[in-house]
């Protein structure tokens, strides 16, 4: 059979594609998950702090994804659980194995790519040390914590402020282990303002700014860490070393997007960030073939995954319909000066808006994210305070984009009087 | 003058609550954020989120949360509260795993459905 | 009363259990750890070598080509990875390129095959990430890449199918004479054995010193190593290496056998046992890669490891009887894993000189088959689903390693313990996300499989423990 849409991944990016393309009239929609169960990531993550943006309301992770779960009863949208894709084909066929069905070879008009990403793990950051037990990502961690109920460790140091190290954080200290430090490389935290009070400061671990772990001792199960303070190289600086009696060292040192498929399938992905490189509304470089959510880029809150999500959906659902958006002359969006990875690299024409995302790579008081046309400024937007934990968003109506008369805008980031 | 940052929403306003002055709050870019300023320096309080034992061997834990901010100084006393707990499933999200937390009118609830 | 006891199980001692368990003996393997080839032949570079490099008439040129023949054959009939891809020296320098020469004569030497030398150009044309700044290099056709640690465990496992029994966590503690042979005192009881083959890898002096005069001393010599992911996997094609100089080969950039790209080792004097990794060998072994290969993107590392290479005070390996009916296998240093099964050869006809009586098993096991789910064609992995349904669930995204093959991995004849066993024998666990979202889940099977609490389940070694409680500890269970 032939299915109008085949998601690949049923988080919370893969679950609002699905629901959007149903809701423009898309019939046939399969949603395949790895898991045992739809949710993805949410499900463990079980703290609050979702849905603010989306439902307007304080949800925890389940919560939040059985919703959408929950949204999808009576849609007649089908989903596949305990089911891994090994291929996605440009032709859009998939490739799937199941322990009920086997393996499979699925065809569709259409394809959402929402597999979400992946942690960095101590090899990507090369800590020098021993090998033992006890050294793991705050996700697995989290894993084991939450979902299987057995608790990874006693005395913890954290390295990375991302938002998942500063929840576990919490979370090993709520159920009784001692917390004794996160240690970021960076000057500024990597995670949200509201973490850092209410995972750190309610529990008086203290956070150690331009720092790195230098060293991990034991032979067999962690037994201590070295920490050192970093220069403006983010190298460490010799006689700054603090020691740490541990057994377990949790890593919070930024999430990769998942495109091992995506790659494979000769898609356009961003050598720099691995993320998939999109048009304003999702799309890929192949046509008909979207992603959306922490396969494009990492996203700071899932209520913004949603909405992305269900423009993936919406334009999967309208390449069926109506066919594939022209590309000629399009817009190229560029990054200026103190700006990161933006998404969407390329806009339609034929676009009816555009929505523009990234991240600043510093520190912003006082400030404005300006887009250029040329030499002509498009939008200039004060913004009080920017930070790289945090997305920035800018809207670009039909009639900006209208007003666009080159083939490429550009977007920076600037300090502005108060 | 108390200098704090808002965690009602991800947002992260840097607040200022005049203790001298009626507890007055500024910084703030929300409603909440005002409520949050004057809690937090009379009497902080914060959402708790954990786990309860189930009988289920596929999904041993069930995810809970209080449904409203308690005292922030009760947090562990509501963990400890936890442990002597297990559900039988189904479980549906929403159900009441603990009720009336130290007089408080907040519950626990369970966050997930097991089935 | 053993025939024959083999200290050590890595893959010195894996390959003389092999060649030992075709004969109608009674053979004992005392290993320390809790798993086979834990040691120096699971941290190596994982290259045959093609035994151009051994000075002739060492001991390491005897049986360098020897060995590299034989773990071909090996490797083929026990369904381990080996691809014989070729290696190239690169010279660059003129001085250099008459180091080629020599390595040349040395190889002729040591009856190595098909060398050739080539010049920059084919060099570029064979190999387009090598710098530019290799005017010439040694190409080896017969060199190969092979997993180290499967090779080593497909000998052992095919020894104890054939009825060699292996005692694991069993560390030696001391050794006497006993009438008509050894006793060995090991930290789970003793074993008196005919012949004693000591392969301890870095700890052979301190066996040997148990049973006779100091006669040699293991200086144990570090190195580091980078594992990148696939994406750099085809970076270059070849075994590529550089000059030999006075600390060895030096650092090598290869292709593994799984599609990674290995780079690395350096060269420094440590502990026996200190497998740590220091900024500054990494920083040397990145700097030095990138001369022969600048393009390599470090950023796509998903590991780094250091072995320790078990370097005799002799300079050469060290085999020889060290008292009577006790043969040292010692100084396995480089190229010792493709060197084993020659000296293992040798070390059963030395030991049958001696009076060790062989005589060959009509139903020796010589056979060894390991599904891999990823390399099946589509129908073939259809039908081993149909089979068993466990083959049809991914565990390890990152390798595609199905719960199928876990499961094998489990109950396969040497029982892994701990989630690196199951790495060794799966695969599970190398790829990216280094064992971030398999983990858990294989933990769980384990525990499952050998009955045991999640809790109980290691890492790797003894006290390698992962977890340390269940949560919510004051509830009813």
């Amino acid at each position: 059979m032939m299915y109008d849409l085949i998601v690949v991944g049923g988080g919370p990016a893969g679950l609002a594609a699905a629901l959007a393309a149903k809701e423009k009239g898309l019939d046939s929609i399969l949603i395949i998950e790895r898991d045992s169960q739809l949710g993805g990531i949410l499900n463990q993550c079980i703290h609050n702090g979702f849905g603010l943006h989306y439902f307007k309301e304080e949800l925890t992770g389940p919560e939040y994804a059985g919703r959408f779960i929950k949204m999808l009863e009576g849609t007649g949208i089908k989903a596949m659980c305990d089911t891994m894709v090994l291929a996605v084909t440009q032709d859009k066929k998939i490739h799937c194995i199941n322990p009920t069905d086997g393996y499979q070879v699925l065809e569709a008009k259409s394809i959402v790519l929402a597999m979400g990403c992946r942690e960095r793990t101590r090899g990507a950051i090369s800590i020098p040390g021993t090998r033992p037990a006890g050294v793991l990502t705050a996700g697995a961690a989290q894993r084991f914590v939450n979902i299987e109920g057995h608790m990874v460790g006693k005395r913890v140091v954290i390295l990375g402020s991302g938002d998942i190290g500063l929840i576990m954080a919490r979370r090993m200290t709520l159920e009784g282990a001692k917390v004794l430090a996160c240690v970021e490389l960076m000057p500024y935290s990597g995670g949200l303002q509201r973490n850092i009070v209410q995972c750190l400061n309610d529990f008086d671990i203290p956070l150690y700014l331009s720092h790195t772990i230098t060293e991990i001792r034991g032979k067999n199960r962690v037994e201590g860490v070295t920490i050192a303070k970093v220069g403006p190289d983010r190298k460490p600086i010799e006689g700054t070393e603090i020691d740490f009696d541990c057994d377990t060292v949790l890593l919070s040192v930024g999430l990769i997007p998942e495109n091992e498929l995506t790659r494979n399938a000769g898609i356009d992905i961003d050598i720099r960030t691995n993320g998939v490189v999109v048009w304003e509304n999702m799309e890929t470089s192949v046509p008909g073939i979207f992603a959306s959510g922490n396969v494009v880029h990492v996203h700071d809150l899932v209520d913004y995954v949603t909405g992305e999500s269900q423009k993936a959906g919406r334009a999967a659902a309208e390449y069926v319909k109506q066919g594939m958006r022209s590309r000629e002359h399009a817009i190229s969006v560029n990054e200026g000066k103190d700006v990161g990875f933006i998404v969407p690299l390329k806009i339609h024409r034929e676009a009816m808006d555009a929505e523009i995302f990234f991240r600043v790579r510093r520190i912003f008081e006082t400030s404005a994210i300006v887009v250029k046309d040329g030499d002509k400024v498009l939008a200039h937007l004060k913004r009080a305070h920017m930070a790289p934990g945090e997305m920035e968003r800018v809207k670009l109506s039909r009639s900006l984009l209208d007003a666009i008369e080159g083939d490429e805008i550009t977007v920076y980031a600037e300090e502005v009087e108060e | 003058m108390k200098e704090l940052i808002c965690i009602t929403c991800p947002r992260g306003c840097h607040l200022k609550v005049d203790e001298e002055n009626g507890y007055e709050v500024t910084g703030n870019s929300c409603p909440r954020g005002k409520e949050y300023g004057y809690n937090e320096v009379t009497n902080p309080k914060r959402v708790v989120t954990s786990t309860v034992r189930t009988n289920s061997r596929e999904y041993p834990r069930c995810p809970v949360k209080t449904n409203g901010a308690i005292p922030k100084e009760k947090m562990f006393d509501a963990m400890k509260l936890l442990d002597d707990i297990v559900l039988a499933v189904p479980i549906y999200c929403g159900e009441k795993v603990i009720e009336n937390l130290f007089d408080t009118g907040i519950d626990f609830v369970a966050t997930k459905d097991v089935q | 009363m053993y025939d024959v006891a083999i200290i050590g199980c890595g893959i010195t001692g894996s390959a003389c259990a092999y060649f030992l368990s075709k004969y109608s003996l009674k053979i004992a393997i005392i290993e320390k750890k809790n798993d086979v080839c834990c040691g120096t032949t699971r941290a190596n570079s994982a290259i045959i070598h093609a035994g151009y490099d051994p000075i002739p008439g060492t001991l390491c040129a005897k049986y360098n080509v020897r060995g590299n023949l034989l773990t071909k054959e090996i490797c083929k009939k026990l369904d381990v990875l080996c691809k014989e891809i070729g290696s190239l020296v690169l010279a660059f320098s003129d001085e250099e390129k008459e180091t080629l020469k020599e390595l040349y004569e040395r190889g002729i030497k040591n009856g190595v095959p098909d060398m050739e030398i080539w010049d920059g150009d084919r060099i570029r044309r064979e190999e387009p990430n090598v710098s530019e700044n290799a005017v010439a290099a040694l190409y080896a056709p017969t060199a190969a890449i092979v997993n180290p640690w499967e090779y080593g465990l497909a000998m052992a496992e095919t020894a104890v199918r054939n009825g060699a029994e292996l005692m694991l966590n069993s560390e030696v503690k001391s050794i006497s004479k006993a009438d008509g042979g050894w006793k060995i005192e090991t930290g789970s009881g003793s074993v008196e054995a005919k012949y004693v083959i000591n392969a301890a890898g870095v700890y052979t002096d301190i066996i040997h010193n148990m049973v006779a005069d100091k006669s040699f001393e293991i200086i144990p010599n570090a190195g580091e190593y980078y594992l990148l992911d696939k994406c750099e996997g085809e970076r270059v094609s070849h075994v590529i290496f550089q000059c030999p100089d006075k600390n060895g080969k030096g650092v090598l950039v290869a292709p593994t056998v799984h599609g990674n790209l290995i780079v690395g080792p350096n060269a420094v004097d440590s502990d026996r046992d200190d497998t740590a990794t220091r900024t500054a060998s990494l920083d040397f072994v990145r700097t030095s890669a990138v001369k022969s290969v600048p393009s390599i993107n470090f950023r796509e590392n998903i590991r780094n490891f250091t072995g320790v290479r078990a370097n005799a005070d002799t300079g050469d390996f060290v085999i020889g009887f060290a008292a009577e009916n006790f043969l040292d296998l010692a100084g396995i240093k480089s190229p010792g894993l493709s060197a084993a099964p020659a000296i293992a050869e040798d070390a059963v006809r030395m030991l049958k000189e001696k009076g060790l009586e062989l005589r060959e098993k009509e139903n020796f096991i010589d056979t060894r088959r390991h599904l891999r789910f990823n390399e099946l064609s589509d129908e073939k992995k259809n039908e081993v689903i149909a089979r068993n349904p466990l083959y049809g669930r991914v565990v390890c995204r990152c390798e595609t390693i199905t719960e199928g093959e876990i499961v094998d991995a489990l109950a396969s004849p040497i029982k892994p313990v701990s989630l690196d066993g199951v790495k060794r024998r799966a695969g599970t666990g190398m790829g990216r996300c280094q064992g971030g979202f398999c983990g858990p889940k294989v933990l769980e099977i384990i525990a499952r499989s050998n009955n045991i609490t999640f809790e109980d389940v290691l890492q790797d070694d003894t006290g390698s423990y992962i977890l340390t409680g269940e949560t919510k500890n004051g509830g009813a269970k």
